[in-house]
C-alpha cells in the first residue's frame, strides 16, 4: 500500500449528499477482475452523457460539462470535498480504487458509510471526517477561489486553508501508523499467527460444530 | 456493572487480542464469497505466496454476473466475455484454495449467497460471518455478527481468518406491538430507514427486539437484518429462538447428534441481559408501520403507500431540499403526486431482500387468478436459490405466475443490481423488492421504488402503486 504523510493539494467540491458507492462507480466496472484502471470511469453516470463500458476509451465519450470533474479549474485534484453519508450502499473496494486511480489521495466529508471508510485506509486514501460547520466552511471557500488548495498532514492530523486556518481529525493509531508507514496489514497480523492458532484451538473445543 | 449486549457477546467471543487503542483482531467463522468481489483477494495471495488459513470456512457461489434464463444453451445464457471470465476465476480459485462447499454456475443449488448460506445450514447463531458483499448483515438474523467487508479484506480474512477492526456503538431498534394486516417484515424495514434516515446506523451494529421482530419468520427476519445497511449499521441482529433453532434442525451444515443439544444449549445464552446498556435506543409502534414505496433515490425517501410524493419548497434545509429535488427530477416525478397514481413499467420480485420461498409464496397469493396489467412491460419472479426454486415448482407458485404473464426465472441476483442482461432501459419505472433505489442501481437511467413482494405483485396487476390492504382478500 501506498503511504501517506503529507499533501498540498487542489481541492474538488462534491456538493451532494448520500453519494452511494453505485454512483462512485457503476456495476458494470465491476466485472474487471483486477485492481487498477478504474479511474476513468469514477462518478461515470455523472461524467460521460453515453452509457459506459467496460474498456471504452474515456478520451473519445462525450461530457457532462456541468459535472465538477470535468470543469478547468477542478483539473488535477487531489482532494474531495463531500457532504454526509459519503460512501453508503455496496461494500465494492471498486469505488475506492476509483477514486484513487482517478488521483484523490484525501476525502474530506461530514460522515462516512462504514465500509467505504475501512476500504479507503486499505489503498493509501485519508478519509477525514470534519464538522458540518467547517465543511460549509470548505466548500464556501472553494466555490470562491479559484485553485482553492488544503494542506493535509497526517503526523499532526491537520487540515490547513490557505488563510492559516486549521482544524484537527480523529484516526486510530494503529490506521494512522499503517498509513505513515504505508504497511500491508496482512504482514503486520500474521506476526500473532500463534494467538489466532491458539485461539482456534479453545475456539474449537468450546464450538466443535463450527468445524465441521 | 451492566450486563452485555448480544452484540458484546459476539464480539468477546470471538476476539484473538485488542492493542490499547481498542484495534481488535476478530475471528471470523464464516466466510462467504461470489465472484465479484473476490478475484483481485485471490490474486493478492498468489503474489504474496500466502495460503488460505481455512478453506473450511469458505461457502462460495456465482450469484451477481449469473443469467436468469437461456441456462439450457451451449453457453448457458452466460454470453458477456467479461462475465464469464469472472465466473470462471471464481471456479479457478475455488479449485486451488478450497472451499466448504461450493455450488458453481447452474448447480441445482446455486443462487444468492445471502439465500443459499442459511438454508444450507451454514449460518448459524454465534457465528461472525463476513462476505465482499453489503448485504452480509442478513445473517444476523440467526443472531451471528455477520457483515460486510472490501475486498482488501476477504483477502486478510483469507489468509489469517480474522478481521481487524473496533467495536461498534450498540443500537437496539424496538418494534412493540404487533403490525397490522398487509404490513411485512420489508415495509418494517423501510419505516425504519425512513424513521432513522441511511446514515443513521453509521458506527453502530443495530439489535433488533420488541413483539413484532419475535413475530416475524426467520424469512422475515433476514429481509429485516438485509436492510440494516441501507440504514447505516453494517450489522443487524436478532436473538436467536425457537424459531430459530427450529428453521436449522436437519440443515446440511447444522450440528447433529449431541452436538445439536451442545449447540443449542450455548444458543440460547445469545441474547442481550436484561440491564445490558444500549447507546441508542429507538422505539417503533409497530401499529402505526403502512406498506411502504420508496419515491426517491435513497431508502430514506419512503412513505406509506397513501402519501403524496413530497414538496421541496417545504424543505427548510439547503442540502435536503437539493437531495429531493435532485431525486424527483431524476425520478420523472412531480412534488405532490399521490403515490397511487404512479404507474410502472417493470416489476422485478427478487434479490437478497426477497427471494425465499415465504415472499414469493407471499407475492403468488396476490398474482393467483389475475393477469399482470397490460402497460407493465416485464414482471420478473427471480428466486433467490435452486432449492427455493424446486421448492416454489413443488407448490405450483410458478404456474400461478406463468399464468398471469409474470416470467418465472432461474436464480440469481438479477435485476437488483443488473450486471447480467435483466436491467432496466433508461427512464423506465419499476415496483421491486430489492435493496437500493439508487440512481442507475437497476441500469442507467432506471427508476426504482422498493415495495415489499405482495405490493410488487399488487402493482404488476394493477399497473400502478395500490394500497394492499383494500385489495380485499388476496387469491379471493
Amino acid at each position: 500500500m501506498k503511504a501517506f504523510k503529507s499533501l498540498d493539494g487542489l481541492v474538488c467540491p462534491l456538493d451532494r449528499a448520500n453519494v452511494d458507492t453505485d454512483a462512485i462507480i457503476p456495476k458494470q466496472f465491476l466485472k474487471s477482475i483486477k485492481r487498477s484502471g478504474f479511474g476513468p470511469y469514477l462518478f461515470d453516470e455523472w461524467r460521460y452523457a453515453d452509457v459506459g463500458e467496460p474498456d471504452m476509451d474515456c478520451s473519445k465519450r462525450p461530457l457532462k460539462k456541468d459535472f465538477v470533474l470535468n470543469q478547468l479549474r477542478y483539473k488535477g485534484a487531489q482532494i474531495l470535498l463531500a457532504r454526509d453519508n459519503f460512501g453508503c450502499g455496496s461494500s465494492r473496494e471498486h469505488a475506492a480504487w476509483a477514486i484513487e486511480d482517478y488521483g484523490f489521495r484525501v476525502v474530506i466529508a461530514p460522515s462516512f458509510a462504514d465500509i467505504f471508510f475501512n476500504n479507503c485506509y486499505k489503498n493509501g486514501v485519508l478519509p477525514i471526517v470534519a464538522s458540518g460547520e467547517i465543511v460549509d466552511q470548505l466548500f464556501r471557500e472553494c466555490a470562491a477561489q479559484k485553485g482553492y488548495r488544503l494542506r493535509v498532514d497526517l503526523e499532526t492530523q491537520t487540515v490547513r486553508n490557505p488563510a492559516g486556518e486549521w482544524f484537527q481529525f480523529d484516526i486510530t493509531p494503529h490506521r494512522k501508523h499503517c498509513l505513515l508507514e504505508g504497511l500491508d496489514e496482512i504482514g503486520l497480523t500474521l506476526k500473532h499467527a500463534d494467538e489466532i492458532r491458539a485461539f482456534e484451538e479453545r475456539h474449537k473445543a468450546a464450538q466443535p460444530w463450527l468445524f465441521a | 456493572m451492566s450486563g452485555k449486549t448480544l452484540y458484546d457477546k459476539l464480539w468477546e467471543s470471538h476476539l484473538v487480542r485488542e492493542e490499547e487503542d481498542g484495534t481488535c483482531l476478530l475471528y471470523i467463522d464464516r466466510h462467504l464469497m461470489h465472484e465479484v468481489t473476490s478475484p483481485q483477494a485471490f490474486e493478492g495471495l498468489r503474489l504474496a505466496a500466502r495460503r488460505a488459513w481455512r478453506p473450511d470456512s469458505v461457502v462460495a457461489t456465482p450469484d451477481h454476473n449469473t443469467p436468469t434464463d437461456h441456462w439450457d444453451d451451449p453457453d448457458g445464457g452466460l454470453r458477456d466475455p467479461i462475465s464469464r471470465q469472472q465466473v470462471e476465476t471464481l471456479d479457478a480459485n475455488i479449485r486451488e484454495f478450497g472451499a466448504l462447499v461450493y455450488f458453481p454456475f447452474k448447480h441445482q443449488n446455486q443462487g444468492i449467497l445471502h439465500v443459499v448460506g442459511p438454508e444450507t445450514g451454514a449460518t448459524l447463531p454465534g457465528m461472525t460471518v463476513v462476505c465482499g458483499d453489503s448485504h452480509t448483515s442478513t445473517h444476523g438474523a440467526f443472531g451471528a455478527l455477520a457483515f460486510g467487508i472490501g475486498t482488501s479484506e476477504v483477502e486478510h480474512v483469507l489468509a489469517t481468518q480474522t478481521l481487524v477492526g473496533k467495536r461498534s456503538r450498540r443500537m437496539l431498534i424496538r418494534v412493540n406491538g404487533k403490525v397490522g394486516p398487509g404490513v411485512t417484515a420489508k415495509d418494517i424495514a423501510l419505516a425504519i430507514i425512513g424513521r432513522i434516515g441511511t446514515a443513521g446506523g453509521t458506527g453502530y451494529a443495530v439489535e433488533f427486539g420488541g413483539e413484532a421482530i419475535r413475530a416475524l419468520s426467520m424469512e422475515g427476519r433476514m429481509t429485516l437484518c438485509n436492510m440494516t445497511i441501507e440504514g447505516g449499521a453494517r450489522a443487524g441482529l436478532v436473538a436467536p429462538d425457537e424459531k430459530t433453532f427450529a428453521y436449522l434442525k436437519g440443515r446440511r451444515f447444522a450440528p447433529q447428534g449431541a452436538n445439536w443439544d451442545k449447540a443449542v444449549a450455548w444458543w440460547k445464552t445469545l441474547k442481550s441481559d436484561a440491564d445490558a446498556r444500549f447507546d441508542k435506543v429507538v422505539d417503533i409502534d409497530a401499529a402505526g408501520i403502512e406498506p411502504q414505496v420508496t419515491w426517491g433515490t435513497s431508502p430514506e425517501q419512503v412513505l406509506p403507500v397513501g402519501s403524496r410524493v413530497p414538496d421541496p419548497a417545504r424543505e427548510a434545509d439547503p442540502v435536503k431540499r437539493n437531495s429531493i429535488e435532485r431525486a424527483l427530477a431524476y425520478m420523472g416525478l412531480a412534488a405532490g403526486t399521490r403515490i397511487e397514481d404512479i404507474r410502472i413499467d417493470k416489476v422485478f420480485i427478487g434479490s437478497c431482500t426477497n427471494a425465499r420461498i415465504e415472499d414469493l409464496r407471499a407475492a403468488a397469493r396476490f398474482v393467483k387468478g389475475r393477469r399482470k396489467a397490460d402497460s407493465v412491460k416485464l414482471a420478473l419472479v427471480v428466486p433467490g436459490s435452486g432449492q427455493v426454486k424446486r421448492q416454489a415448482e413443488a407448490e405450483g407458485l410458478d404456474r400461478i405466475f406463468l399464468d398471469a404473464g409474470f416470467e418465472w426465472r432461474e436464480p440469481g441476483c438479477s435485476m437488483c443490481l443488473a450486471m447480467n442482461a435483466d436491467r432496466l432501459e433508461p427512464g423506465e419505472r419499476c415496483a421491486s423488492t430489492s435493496n437500493r433505489n439508487f440512481e442507475g442501481r437497476q441500469g442507467a437511467g432506471g427508476r426504482t421504488h422498493l415495495v415489499s413482494p405482495e405490493m410488487a405483485a399488487a402493482a404488476a396487476i394493477a399497473g400502478h402503486f395500490v394500497d394492499i390492504r383494500k385489495q380485499g382478500k388476496p387469491g379471493a
